[in-house]
């Protein structure tokens, strides 16, 4: 069996923002919408810092919240592990949007919820996601969680450090954090830590 | 980004569900959609058939190679492709959003002449044909040369086009007054420092042997928000490999971000750091000396001279530690020559660049490092020959990047550059070709082009740029966006975007110097023309058509590639040629060659000919002017989306960064009563305001600078995403410091105070004006 996922290695990413707009671009995702997005947080204080450059995206979970909540049905789980939406049967409810933990979904201008479906498209055609084919920090790897020499296992793999977002939500998330760079760990799950986001 | 929408359509989806989301959505397609919800999706672009054309990207300067992938007739998808060695496959994400550049409705469509009787900025226009817009501009040209002499005309490049426009028309035509700002107002320093130690240039790419070193030291190198595509793979490459970072810088930038050290220099004082760090490599004898003995010349005396400058010194000037400064000495020599310190672009600091740079090139150099692998590696353009023509009356002598030009022949019939004497170099310098616009010293420019130079974003003391612009009896501006100084010119030439149109071919030094082409992937849309058509009609009105003897540029890049055994069809195939190069000094010495070009043939620590012209032969350190009490010194650097100020009106890059932020220290914001998100204003000793600018409150920077993102702040209206959004820092640039050596800017010598409580704009989100968008 085929099980999708992704790593991001954050001891490299840099926050720069080619992968979104290579989504954008690719799926041809309205302004307004993004279903790849960066957020930036520092930790600490001057001259003691780290700043961790984290894109978001969908999971991919193991455990979707939000499929089982879709009226219609047509929020599913592929045989390869994608959570996809059939949006033309989307009624544009929202409950999905609501369901999930990580605002993952959006609702397209056209009335119907949208997503990283991982580049189906481009997987159809032997090719990685566009994401994951463009950054130039090559901090993104892709593949097969059960071929253990596919660039995700191997990345995993040798990674220092594996994070999930909100692991709590017991959602089992299909998208590995790599080499967190602060030694709280992922910022997401340290909200207690002093820290700020932002600053471009 | 993105937290308030999410958060908002979070919370209306589940409190109320259909309706409100009815609102989002467009209520006739739900309508379409919900009485047969089996109806087929529209299908995607990807889903027919996609052609590939290749290119060279310009949505900056590093010029990758790129696919551009056109379905239905449309540009829909920009990627890099494996075979080019500058975008390996991948691009950043300027590259990415190219396609939404060239279908911007705000686009320039057609020639326009400005209104008779309305002032320059006045911004009246009416619409002309080509051929009535470059006989307008041929007439006036005709009227200048007579009055005052071809001089008389200054022109401006930046991008491909500028060959045409700042080096080979002015060459026809005789003006030696043609200037890139990538000379004076960026890299000119680092050159004329390369060209006076080691005889070559940097060469416009900054050959830096990533992948063979394993220690990297940034000074103010901001990579990662500057995302030169094929650098930021090196260095991520280089730091997954294991290599050391070093960052000093006065912010935590991204790079330092990802470095083992971070010193938080005292801005102005770098010099005093690259001194220290001198000192300790030659008094604990941690140079590399038979590197030294073989290739370099006065070293004894840089012994002497470096006595004075111990860490304990520097450490008081630069206020970075004195063990922290030995420490890296050290540790750079542990790795020596693995060991770098790269140069960067955009060096017009502090006045004493050049020096600096000749500081930053000595640490290597004792490093062992220049032309070894894991240093600097050297490169040559790929050669191929020019078009047989004529040879042009005057040789073009803006210079590249690299900025090295000819002097005008003492009995050559032309007079010399306005700016020859003001400082050593032989390079011209934009912002010194403005003052004779007003003085008529030492004659005067009467005529000026202007192709993709933003003069506001750009050159210094933008008020007295814009008094200068009124003098002048011809101003022409060739662009793609109508950007504010597009508004201020009497003729305005709309050119074609970089994916609609032919260039010259790419001819790149590189560690594999290499051959790349730009093919039109969809015909030029509205009345636009590419660069190259404009020259050659608007020579053939000015008489100069014997130097424009090919048919098309088509003949033209047929003609060049034939030279080489090529030919447009070959290039057309394959988007890119890639030769072999001599990266390191074993190359050369194989046959018995020197690539040095210095007239010792060794790198030059001492420079004589810095001495005979009344220059220090050796750096020194020179104290910077300090900002006054209340206010901070303006640092300024790049967003990774952005581009100098081009890419603003770009929806999709607007709406991952719509508004730049001034960045302050914590403990200053909580002084000035500042909050993090907070409107406030910039404002210098000159009375220029900026702003409201959005306040970015933070631990990442010292306490006695703030820092913004270039390019925002534009004056534009007719740039309906740009207009209005953020600071400018240039407009805040009310003086420069002039670098004696090199003729460059020095930029960060602006000191600003923070004004609180600017009311807030109201930015409407980026989505909004994209709808409101209407084609003009
Ligand atoms: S392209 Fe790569 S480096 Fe840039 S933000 Fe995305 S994941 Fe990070
Ligand atoms: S996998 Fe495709 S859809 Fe998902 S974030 Fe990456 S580019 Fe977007
Ligand atoms: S670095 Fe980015 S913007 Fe510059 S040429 Fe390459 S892809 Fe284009």
């Amino acid at each position: 069996m085929t099980r999708y996922a992704m790593s991001i290695d954050l001891s490299a990413c840099v926050g720069c923002s080619a992968c979104s707009v290579a989504c954008t671009m690719e799926n041809d995702v309205p302004v307004g919408n993004h279903r790849l997005w960066i957020r930036n947080t520092t930790v600490g204080t001057f001259p003691n810092l780290t700043v961790e450059f984290r894109p978001e995206q969908c999971l991919h979970c193991e455990n979707p919240p939000c499929v089982p909540v879709c009226p219609t049905g047509c929020c599913y789980v592929t045989d390869d592990g994608i959570v996809d939406i059939d949006e033309h049967q989307c009624i544009a409810c929202g409950a999905c949007i609501a369901a999930c933990p990580y605002d993952a979904r959006s609702m397209h201008p056209d009335g119907y919820v949208t997503k990283c479906n991982f580049c189906r498209h481009r997987l159809e055609e032997g090719k990685l996601p566009a994401c994951v084919e463009t950054c130039p920090t090559l901090c993104r790897s892709f593949g097969d969680l059960d071929d253990p020499n596919s660039a995700v296992s191997i990345a995993i793999r040798e990674a220092d450090r594996v994070d999930v977002l909100r692991p709590e939500q017991g959602t089992g998330p299909n998208l590995y954090y790599l080499n967190a760079p602060s030694s709280f760990g992922l910022t997401s799950n340290i909200w207690d830590v002093k820290h700020e986001e932002g600053a471009h | 980004m993105g937290m308030d929408r999410r958060e908002f359509l979070k919370l209306s989806a589940a409190s109320v569900g259909a309706a409100t989301v009815a609102g989002q959505a467009s209520a006739q397609s739900l309508l379409d959609r919900i009485p047969n919800p089996f109806a087929p999706m529209p299908p995607q672009w990807f889903d027919g058939d996609v052609e590939t054309v290749y290119s060279y990207c310009e949505n900056c300067f590093w010029k990758c190679g790129i696919e551009v992938k056109v379905a239905g007739g449309k540009v829909r998808k920009v990627d890099g492709y494996a075979t080019n060695p500058k975008s390996r496959g991948m691009l950043c994400p300027r590259g990415q959003g190219a396609p939404t550049q060239t279908y911007d409705p705000d686009r320039l469509k057609r020639p326009l002449i400005r209104v008779e009787g309305t002032e320059r900025g006045d911004g009246q226009y009416r619409e002309a044909s080509w051929d009535e817009a470059l006989d307008y501009i041929a007439e006036k040209m005709f009227a200048i040369r007579d009055e005052h002499g071809p001089e008389s005309v200054a022109w401006f490049g930046h991008g491909s086009g500028d060959k045409w426009f700042a080096s080979y028309l002015p060459g026809a035509w005789g003006s030696p007054n043609a200037a890139k700002p990538s000379v004076s107002l960026c890299t000119g320093p680092r050159e004329t420092a390369s060209q006076y130690t080691f005889g070559r240039g940097i060469s416009g790419h900054e050959q830096i042997d990533w992948s063979e070193t394993n220690y990297i030291v940034l000074i103010g190198h901001h990579i990662g928000e500057d995302t030169h595509n094929t650098q930021l793979q090196d260095f991520a490459l280089a730091l997954k490999r294991g290599a050391k970072l070093v960052v000093a810088d006065p912010r935590f930038s991204t790079a330092a971000a990802k470095a083992n050290d971070w010193l938080p220099v005292k801005p102005g004082t770098d010099t005093a750091l690259l001194l220290a760090w001198m000192h300790v490599l030659v008094t604990e004898e941690l140079y590399d000396a038979a590197y030294v003995e073989q290739y370099t010349l006065g070293f004894d005396r840089l012994v002497e001279h470096v006595q004075p400058y111990t860490p304990e010194w520097a450490a008081e000037i630069t206020e970075i530690p004195a063990d922290t400064i030995r420490r890296i000495a050290r540790e750079m020599a542990e790795h020596a020559p693995r060991a770098v310190i790269p140069v960067s672009r955009h060096v017009v600091w502090y006045g004493n660049d050049t020096q600096r740079n000749r500081a930053l090139y000595l640490v290597n150099v004792l490093l062992g490092n220049y032309g070894k692998p894991g240093g600097y590696y050297f490169c040559d353009a790929p050669g191929v020959d020019a078009y047989p023509a004529p040879d042009l009356p005057l040789a073009p002598s803006s210079g590249g990047c690299g900025g090295s030009t000819t002097d005008v022949e003492a009995d050559s019939p032309f007079r010399d550059s306005v700016d020859r004497g003001l400082f050593y170099g032989s390079a011209t310098a934009v912002q010194e070709m403005i003052p004779p616009m007003l003085t008529g010293e030492p004659y005067p420019i009467k005529g000026l082009f202007s192709y993709g130079v933003n003069l506001f974003h750009s050159i210094p003391k933008v008020d007295y740029t814009k008094e200068a612009l009124k003098q002048l009896d011809l101003y022409v501006a060739i662009d793609v966006l109508p950007m504010e100084h597009v508004m201020w010119a009497d003729v305005i030439l709309p050119e074609a975007t970089y994916l609609e149109r032919y260039d010259d071919l790419l001819l790149q030094s590189y560690k594999t110097p290499f051959i790349a082409g730009r093919f039109p992937a969809i015909e030029a849309m509205y009345d636009t023309k590419p660069g190259w058509w404009i020259a050659k009609e608007l020579g053939e009105k000015l008489g100069l058509g014997e130097y424009f003897p090919w048919e098309d540029m088509e003949d033209y890049l047929d003609t060049r590639l034939r030279t080489i055994g090529s030919d447009l069809e070959e290039l057309r195939q394959q988007g890119t040629i890639v030769r072999r190069g001599r990266p390191y000094f074993a190359d050369y010495e194989r046959f018995n060659r020197n690539p040095l070009g210095t007239p010792s043939g060794k790198i030059e620590i001492y420079s004589e000919r810095f001495a005979d012209a009344g220059f220090d032969p050796m750096p020194t350190y020179e104290p910077t002017e300090q900002p006054p009490a209340g206010s901070y010194r303006l640092l300024y650097g790049r967003s990774p989306v952005h581009t100098f100020a081009r890419t603003h009106n770009n929806a999709v890059l607007m709406d991952q960064h719509g508004e730049n932020e001034v960045w302050i220290a914590t403990k200053e914001a909580e002084r000035l009563g500042v909050a993090n998100g907070d409107y406030v204003y910039l404002e210098n000793d000159a009375g220029v305001r900026e702003g409201p600018v959005k306040a970015a409150v933070t631990e990442r920077i010292r306490h006695d600078c703030v820092y913004i993102v270039h390019g925002f702040g534009h004056k534009a209206p007719l740039m309906r995403l740009a207009n209005g959004r953020g600071a400018s820092d240039t407009a805040l640039q009310s003086s420069y410091t002039l670098d004696p050596i090199s003729g460059g800017a020095g930029l960060r010598n602006n000191f600003v105070r923070v004004v609180a409580d600017a009311p807030n704009p109201n930015h409407p989100p980026i989505k909004d004006l994209v709808a409101d968008r209407s084609p003009v």
